[in-house]
């Protein structure tokens, strides 16, 4: 009883997170801003998934940790893809609601 | 002699590690495979290494690690808010940070963990590695949010990589 609330818990919490990642890729107003849904998603939203999996196959398999290493590939590759993306971006000079810094500084490479 | 065949014991060590935790088990075949591969590995890449990694002081690594993941929660959680909110009354902004960290890694773990925290994404790390360019979703005061980077995650990983 305790396990299946810890384990629905936590996955409602990464679910949570995930839609709104999503909601914030639909509806923010310019590019810059939208690449901050799905960054998001990445760290709570599978963040609480992959707890609840650690602590359900922890309780009937025994010891799970083979999901920490998830959490490490994502960590190492989130954040060079919203890098790329932003740097993209800022080559093409995509329309932004934050002033955009000058070409100096954002086409250089 | 250890620097030769070990040039980079951290990678070692974590590759070791995300070995057996792949293949969960700690039997002695999959240790003994896993040590080859922690060996190899490293020394297949060395030439992307620019300079050694070092850790200085594991502790402030594990003070840093659980500063960040605690960052995340509470900052999802603002994210959720604005997100959720009038899109309207959000200020995003483009805060450039001046570095003082000079170690390749050192620079790319900053970059990882500004994008990692919500409500930052870091865009561009200028060609000499001084600055990197943030992308902030909502900011009342640049300077603060670039100070706040600064003494947060940066000294701590000064600390830890001593350059």
């Amino acid at each position: 009883m305790l396990l299946e609330i810890a384990v629905s818990f936590f996955l409602l919490v990464g679910a949570f997170f995930t839609l709104v990642g999503a909601i914030g890729l639909a509806r923010l107003p310019d590019f810059y801003m939208r690449l901050h849904g799905p960054t998001k998603a990445t760290t709570l939203g599978v963040g609480g998934t992959l707890t609840a999996s650690m602590i359900y196959f922890t309780a009937i398999e025994g010891t799970s940790l083979h999901e920490l290493l998830i959490t490490l590939f994502l960590f190492v590759t989130a954040p060079v893809s919203a890098n790329l993306l932003a740097r993209a971006a800022l080559r093409l000079r995509l329309r932004s609601r934050a002033p955009l810094p000058e070409a100096s500084s954002a086409g250089r490479d | 002699m250890t620097r030769r065949w070990l040039p980079h014991p951290v990678t070692s060590c974590v590759l070791l590690v995300a070995w057996l935790l792949l293949n969960r088990s700690v039997d002695a075949g999959h240790v003994l495979l896993g040590a080859l591969l922690a060996v190899v590995i490293p020394l297949a890449v060395r030439r992307f290494f620019q300079r050694p990694v070092r850790l200085r002081r594991p502790r402030a690594a594990v003070r840093l690690a659980l500063v960040v993941l605690w960052d995340i929660v509470l900052a999802n959680v603002s994210v959720a808010r604005l997100v959720l909110g009038p899109s309207a009354r959000l200020r995003p902004a483009f805060v450039e940070v001046a570095l003082d960290v000079e170690h390749p890694v050192a620079v790319a773990l900053l970059a990882s963990i500004v994008t990692m925290t919500p409500g930052t994404v870091s865009c561009d790390p200028s060609r000499d590695r001084r600055r990197i360019l943030v992308h902030a979703l909502d900011v009342d005061d640049p300077d603060r949010l670039a100070r706040e980077i600064k003494s947060r995650y940066e000294r701590p990983l000064l600390e830890i990589f001593a350059c």
